[in-house]
């Protein structure tokens, strides 16, 4: 609107896009590890969605038959309150995925308006942000979100509030490094030159071009933040009670693997699948955006 | 060269500074009273007051500040706040060895999987070999640490009966018993770190292996086999030591999980456990020791580096 010349609007013509999107499918039928793991996650993603629909029984049913080794009344076998271990891992899936998605988008607004505001305005203000974001690039992301639980105490919502401030620190490095690039270049000169304000010049001109990275970063995140989440909950720092969340539903099976193996086995396998299918598909993404290999190395 | 360390000292020491002003205030910006933890089985009014007043709590904030900064400084963290009111410091001595022998151990099978994986996949590129150790790798990140250590007592210790389950025996008690408690924990922590060290010394090779003194060795004709590990694996390993900050915080954030898997009273349960009892003096050690370890593995690592690459120096 405050835009004298529409014609400098940094879009795609209408063709183009439909000749990218058809190069993305073909290059992820091309990957068949990025196409297999898609449809994984589709599949976990419509389970947690229709868990009542899908699953064999109420997440919280008891029955007489505790501990019952896996079987085809109970594919996952029971818990020692005979409750079905498949359908609370069905279940599961909706705490785990949600929290990963929520706290990741929550902590990328929030990581990338403080990059952006460090980078576009540099002084003081750059300063200040960088510092604290040095200070908490010092330390593990899963450490932070412990450090955090501390201060907040357990709970669901504490544990979004933790697990989102622990891993903004990646994405305003990320928001604001990227600024720091595309700021000077020519396009960006000829917006302010026209007289755009400053938050257009930011969210018009800037994010649009800093996109391929965070996407990228946001997927290796969400599935850190499901191991986050995990972790905290196994600890007993995260989602109380009757609420069946994977990290939960591991934590109240350990003083039975003894007894009973599957209650061990099965949960974590539910992390790990959807784990290891974020993690291919954003190594797809990856090489479809060309962003270089930089997270891979900083851990959860 | 000293001008360098002393900013990197001091630098450091701003850090903890702001790592323990930070858990003062946030640990007090809270809402709900630390004294009502204490107080659930008293009941009695007046035991508020006459706590309050004996831990300084009735005085104003930035004195309190200054008191617990003074105290820290001075190397007392105070005294849990159950039971016989150990001192914090004393809990945290007697952590402390286990979680760095958990974290040492982790890294010694963490280096023993991934050095082998890294230099196959570099020499063996882009062959049926190189890609299973790139799915296992994969594999290896995308496990929770904690349960690869419910999987790994399932089938060693009680399928097998090869190893004891949990606990930790100190070396007092002999070798033998410290690495059979050892193994199945720093396993666990161990295996998303070797993934990642595999992939950097993969890479790293394939980089060395493309410079001119491994066409010169060779051409020399030396056996291949000496050209790799001699000549090759030797200069890859450099950028590989920029990444043992990160492997130690990495095992120092898994051995805080993994430690309440296996019984082991480390670091890491005993911050978990103070948080869980809301025994704050313990939170506040725990994290200020923890934190301490991080910060100065950074010191180390940085000044490290730059007896690798002198250019560092210079900026």
């Amino acid at each position: 609107m405050t835009d004298p010349l529409p014609l400098l609007e940094p879009g795609v013509p209408v063709a183009q896009a439909r000749r990218k999107r058809a190069r993305w499918l073909k290059l992820l039928l091309a990957d068949r590890r990025a196409s297999i793991s898609l449809v994984v996650l589709v599949v976990l993603v419509g389970a947690a969605v229709f868990a009542p629909y899908v699953s064999p029984a109420q997440p919280d049913a008891m029955a007489f038959d505790m501990l019952t080794p896996p079987s085809w009344a109970h594919p996952f076998g029971t818990d020692d309150l005979g409750r079905d271990l498949l359908s609370r891992v069905i279940f599961g899936a909706r705490i785990s995925i949600f929290v990963g998605i929520v706290t990741v988008v929550s902590s990328m607004l929030i990581g990338v308006l403080m990059g952006l505001l460090a980078g576009y305005y540099g002084g003081w203000l750059d300063t200040v942000i960088m510092r604290y974001i040095d200070l908490q690039w010092a330390f593990p992301n899963f450490i932070i979100a412990v450090y955090l639980v501390a201060v907040f105490g357990a709970g669901l919502s504490n544990v979004i509030i933790a697990v989102s401030l622990a891993f903004l620190d990646d994405f305003a490095r990320i928001a604001r490094g990227m600024v720091l690039t595309v700021r000077e270049r020519d396009y960006v000169e000829a917006a302010r030159a026209l007289g755009a304000s400053d938050l257009r010049l930011m969210l018009r001109h800037i994010l649009p071009n800093s996109l391929a990275p965070l996407i990228v970063q946001a997927t290796v995140s969400v599935s850190y933040a499901i191991l986050a989440e995990a972790g905290l909950s196994f600890l007993g720092l995260g989602v109380k009670a009757s609420t069946p969340t994977w990290g939960l539903i591991l934590s109240d099976g350990r003083s039975f693997i003894s007894r009973a193996w599957w209650l061990g086995i099965f949960p974590g396998v539910a992390i790990m699948v959807t784990v290891l299918a974020i993690n291919f598909f954003g190594d797809f993404l990856r090489d479809v955006f060309d962003v270089r290999e930089a997270a891979v190395e900083e851990g959860a | 060269m000293t001008s360098y360390l002393l900013k990197r000292v001091l630098g450091a020491i701003v850090v903890m500074w702001a790592v323990a002003t930070l858990v003062f205030f946030m640990l007090r910006a809270v809402p709900g009273d630390p004294l009502q933890a204490m107080l659930f089985d008293i009941g009695d009014p007046h035991a508020a007051d006459v706590l309050r007043h004996k831990y300084g709590l009735d005085r104003p904030v930035y004195v309190q500040y200054a008191l617990w900064m003074w105290n820290v400084a001075h190397g007392d963290l105070g005294a849990s706040i159950y039971g016989s009111r150990v001192p914090v410091t004393q809990i945290i001595a007697e952590a402390f060895p286990r979680t760095m022998a958990l974290a040492l151990f982790a890294f010694v099978i963490a280096m023993a999987i991934a050095v082998p994986a890294g230099i196959v996949s570099a020499v063996r590129k882009n062959t049926p070999l190189d890609h299973g150790f790139t799915f296992l790798a994969f594999l290896g990140l995308s496990m929770p640490d904690f349960w690869l250590g419910i999987v790994l007592i399932i089938v060693f210790a009680v399928k097998l009966h090869w190893l004891p389950a949990i606990g930790f025996a100190p070396l007092s008690q002999g070798f033998g018993p410290w690495v059979e408690h050892l193994i199945l924990p720093a396993t666990a922590i161990g295996t998303a770190f070797s993934a990642i060290l595999a992939r950097m010394i993969r890479s790293s090779m394939l980089e060395v292996m493309k410079a001119d003194f491994i066409t010169v060795a060779r051409s020399k004709g030396l056996v291949e086999t000496r050209v790799v590990l001699k000549h090759a694996f030797r200069n890859a390993l450099i950028p590989v030591i920029t990444v043992v900050g990160i492997a130690f915080a990495l095992l120092m954030a898994g051995a805080v999980v993994v430690e309440n898997v296996f019984a082991i009273k480390g670091l890491g349960r005993v911050l978990i456990q103070g948080i869980l009892n809301r025994d704050y003096p313990v939170v506040q050690g725990a994290i200020l020791v923890v934190s301490a370890i991080f910060v100065f593995m950074n010191l180390v690592v940085d000044v490290l580096y730059t007896f690798i690459d002198p250019r560092i120096r210079l900026r």
